[in-house]
Parts: structure tokens; sequence; C-alpha cells
């Protein structure tokens, strides 16, 4: 790799970030592949972008707004049927402080 | 059969919704072993909804336009109480609560959802060979690749194993396996079909369309599933009738714009050109077009889709839904670990870039560089749409190749979208249609927004031409 971009310790950081955690052969797979299409990435370097505003979205709309109506909604069972862990109706999360 | 062809029949009493679905899963045994174009099947819901819609149509009510028609749906829209898988480990028992804005069109209209098709893991890839559930194979030859992300439902589709499938196209996922599996795919404007219930991939980028066995059947999709939903704030279309205004339209401008000439197959620049040729002499022009920021939409598109991928997928923590880690640890380990185990390798690759991308230091270097390109891109699009009706270009640079030739070069993989990524970006609509009958090559028609009428007429001369 000519210029490399992205290191290990880097990957090891973004993956925290993301809350992937990867082991040590995956993060050396991926260095390689990563600093591959970021070198491509660097293409969009030579387009003159002076002045130009990013543009986030093609639909033109900046906020949609609706009544504050109270609709129907998702029964307590139905919204906890998919969760794997669940105690008195509610959803079970992992322990946030020891 | 053709979806219009085969509501008619139903309704003029030759034939009955429950030999119509009783003949596709006979299609369905003899293909699946083979493709796998399906993560579930539900026979007997299906029967059940054939069986109503046999007895409505014997009371005298019409059913609507997709009466007793069977129909799939790609794992990435949800479908109440029909599991939705997104191709992923994570999703492997998530049985949704809801239908998606499309599938309870669909089911108004009296279509028939026989099963979930397979797609790569949440969309991502371009051969279907992510998914957590094996990969789909081209039914045109097992040996090849269906092309992705909505593999599954072309492959369904040209098989016989449905009459029309719905497809999601970030960057070309309808197109792709729709050419390559030798069947029409239709992307729509950006929209102009509601995204509530399609799981997110890249949000600014994600449209909903049809893959059906022909233009007229694109055109009756897009008519039942287009249209005002106010669950999706970027919803900006009403129901509109293109069936009804559908008529064979060569007498056109063309622009074929030169930057998605570049590195096609020549065989396919061959047959895509043939096919050119055929509408010049109906009358059609062309114009060859310069449209200098597409050179950069491919990188930009990445780190555009990329980026809201990374965000997107946050919300797969494994606590209201989804696979969770045994591992009973703290929030951010167990969470880490959750998310390692759910994920493929497709998938944790384009969120790690996203997150690169989106981080502090190279934000601006990144995504917000591929945003303004985005604008640049979109004006020219705009511009060009004043000298000429549609552009017109192949949808993939190359044919299908052999399952597992390039799912471990994932630069080559995200360039073969080239040709289909723009259109994503600037929000436009685009139909490919075969070059011929079982020929796995696709040319792609592109209008301005909201012009899915032109688009579908000129699609349609092109189909009549032989």
């Amino acid at each position: 790799m000519a210029n490399e971009k992205i290191t290990e310790e880097e990957v090891e950081s973004i993956s925290s970030f993301a809350r992937i955690s990867l082991d040590d052969d995956e993060i050396e797979d991926l260095v390689p592949q990563l600093n591959e299409i970021l070198d491509y990435f660097d293409k969009i370097d030579e387009a003159d972008t002076e002045g130009v505003e990013p543009l986030f979205g093609v639909h033109g709309k900046k906020n949609v707004f609706r009544d504050d109506d109270v609709g129907e909604s998702m029964s307590q069972e139905t919204a906890l049927q998919n969760a794997e862990k669940t105690e008195d109706g509610y959803f079970k999360s992992p322990r946030v402080r020891d | 059969m053709e979806a219009w062809k085969t509501t008619q029949r139903i309704k003029n009493g030759e034939d009955t919704s429950v030999e119509v679905v009783e003949r596709v899963f006979e299609n369905i045994k003899k293909h699946e072993k083979n493709v796998n174009a399906y993560i579930t099947l539900e026979k007997e819901k299906a029967l059940n909804q054939a069986r109503k819609i046999d007895k409505a149509i014997k009371n005298g009510e019409d059913p609507g336009p997709l009466a007793g028609v069977p129909i799939g749906i790609k794992d990435s829209i949800s479908t109440a109480g029909m599991k939705t898988t997104c191709g992923s480990k994570t999703l492997q028992n998530y049985i949704p609560p809801y239908d998606a804005y499309t599938v309870q069109q669909i089911k108004e209209a009296g279509g028939i959802v026989i099963g979930k098709t397979n797609c790569d893991e949440f969309c991502m890839g371009s051969t279907t060979e992510t998914s957590y559930f094996g990969e789909t194979r081209n039914p045109l030859n097992p040996d090849l690749v269906p092309g992705g992300s909505s593999g599954g439902s072309a492959a369904a589709v040209s098989y016989g194993g449905a009459s029309i499938a719905l497809g999601s196209d970030t960057g070309g996922s309808v197109r792709c396996p729709a050419a390559f599996c030798s069947v029409v795919g239709l992307k729509p404007t950006y929209g102009s079909v509601s995204r509530h219930g399609l799981v997110a991939y890249g949000s600014s980028l994600d449209q909903i369309g049809p893959i059906t066995q022909d233009v007229k059947d694109a055109a009756l999709t897009y008519d039942v599933i287009s249209g005002n939903d106010p669950q999706d704030p970027t919803s900006n279309t009403t129901k509109q009738n293109h069936l009804q205004n559908l008529e064979p339209d060569p007498d056109v401008t063309l622009g074929i714009p030169k930057q998605l000439q570049e590195g096609v197959d020549p065989e396919i620049k061959q047959k895509t050109n043939e096919k050119i040729d055929k509408l010049r002499d109906l009358g059609a022009e062309t114009k060859r077009i310069d449209i200098p920021s597409l050179e950069y939409a491919l990188p930009a598109y990445c780190i555009i889709s990329m980026s809201e991928a990374s965000s997107n997928l946050a919300r797969y923590d494994g606590v209201r839904y989804g696979h969770r880690s045994k591992s009973n640890e703290d929030w951010n380990t167990e969470f880490s670990k959750t998310r390692a185990e759910s994920f493929g390798d497709e998938v944790k690759r384009r969120i790690i870039l996203g997150t690169y991308a989106l981080s502090a230091g190279y934000y601006d270097r990144y995504y917000n560089k591929a945003l303004k390109i985005r604008n640049l891109l979109t004006k020219e699009f705009k511009q060009t749409f004043k000298e000429v009706d549609a552009l017109i270009s192949p949808t993939m640079p190359y044919k299908p190749f052999e399952i597992g030739e390039k799912i471990n070069d994932p630069l080559s993989l995200y360039m073969g979208d080239a040709l289909n990524v723009p259109v994503n970006m600037v929000g436009n609509p685009s139909i490919t249609i075969p070059t011929n009958k079982n020929e796995p090559i696709g040319i792609q028609i592109i209008g301005d927004h909201h012009q899915e009428q032109k688009i579908l007429n000129i699609a349609k001369a092109m189909e009549e031409t032989k």
C-alpha cells in the first residue's frame, strides 16, 4: 500500500465506536481492504466543489409536521414479542454499571 | 405468465387464484433447490388468501388490479406475521408486527404475498452472496450469480416462482439483478413509493421498486405501490394511472452519457446499441451527452451509503429485537459482542467505513465532500433533461459471473454498480429491460424526476422491437 490511510490501531478504535468487537485476525484482514477502498474514495478530491453546498437529500423537504393526535399504539405484548430477554413486561438490557 | 394476463384470466373465470398459486408453488418445488430465491414461503396462507379472492370474484366483486396474483416480497420489507430477516443472522427470528406501506397496498389490490425473497444481508451486496441463508443462484445458469441485492426477487420472477416481486434499490439493487436474470426492474423516483416498513440501508438513496416479466406489469405494480404515505416524511407523490396511459413512444430524444459507456464489456455495448438502433429506426433521436460529475458519482455514493448505513444499523443492539449475545456482560461489551456475532463481513466492512467517514477529522474530507458532489450531479442531471427526454445506457458493465468469483474483492464489486448508482444519488427514476428474452443483459432508461410515464412508454416501445 503506497499511502496507508488506516492502521490496525485505528480500525480497532473505529470498531469500538461502531460497537462491533473485531478479533485480531479480522482486523488484520480488514486493514488492506479498507486502505484499497479509501484509496479509491480519494477520487473525489479531484472534483472542484468550491462554493457548492452539500445536498443531503433530493426530496427538497425540510420539516414535515403532523397534528399531535393520539393514535392507536402497539400493545406491550406485541412490542416485546421479538426481544430475547424481557422481565415484568419490560425489555431487559445488559447492565449499565457493575 | 405476466401478472396483468394472470389477473385478467382469474377475473374472466378462465383460471382461479388457487390454481395459479398452486402452479407457482409447483415451479418453486422444481427450481428452488437449485436457485434458493426464497428465505420464507407461506403456501397455506397464500392459498387461504387465494380462496378469498376466488370467492369475492364469484360474488361479482372486483378485488383489485392485482387480484389473485402471487407476489414475492424482498426480505428487507416488513410483512406482518411473516418473518423478515433482511438476509441476516440478527433478524433470523424477527416477525414484524406491521406491514410495510407497499405490502398493504399490494394486499388491498388483491395481490397474494407468497413468501419472502432472498437478498444480500441488509441489502449490502451486488450478487446475493452475502445472505446468511446462503446465496441465490441465477435461474438462467445456476453456476452464475443472479445479481443483487434483490437477487431472490429477480430470480423468482425469472423462473416463474412469482408473477411479480418487490425489490429495493439503494445503488442499483433492483436493476442489477433484473438485468442479470433477464427481467424488468423499475427504480422509481425517490419519495414516490413509501419507504415505511423498508429496513433502512441508506435512507436518502433507498427506494422500493417492482421486478416484473414485462413493462406493462411494471406500470401496473408501480401504480399499486406508489402514492402519498404520511408515515414516510419524504413521500412526495399521489396515486396516478401509468398503466392506463402506457403507450409505446419511440418519438423521443435520448441522451447517451459518455461516462456511462466507459468500461462496458464490448458484447454488452453491441447488444444495447442494437436495441438503441431499433428505436432510432422507429423515430428516436440520440445525442451524445457529457455529465462531468458522473466521474465522481461512484466513490461519492459509496461514502454516502456507508455513512448512512453505519447510522441506520446502530439500532441493532439485540435488546428490542434481533440476535443477542449470551455473554451477559456490561452494556458496551455485550452490545459489541452482539453485533460481532450478528453481522456478516460485508456489513461489518461498510459500518466501519461509514463510521470512519463520519468521524471527527474525516467528515469534511469524505461525507461532506460526497454531498457536494451529489449537488453538482443533481444540477447537471436537471440541465441534461432540458435537452433530452431520457438517458439511456447499459444497466451493468458486465454479464453475470460465477458464484464466488468476486466475493473476496469488495472494491471490484462496488465498481460494478457504476452505471446504477448515479440515479440513486439524484433520486431519478430508471427502468431496466432485457435486451433479448433470456439474455442476461439489461438496458436502462433514466428519466427526470416523476417522469415514470415517459420512461415506461419508451421502454414499452423498446420491448416491442424484435
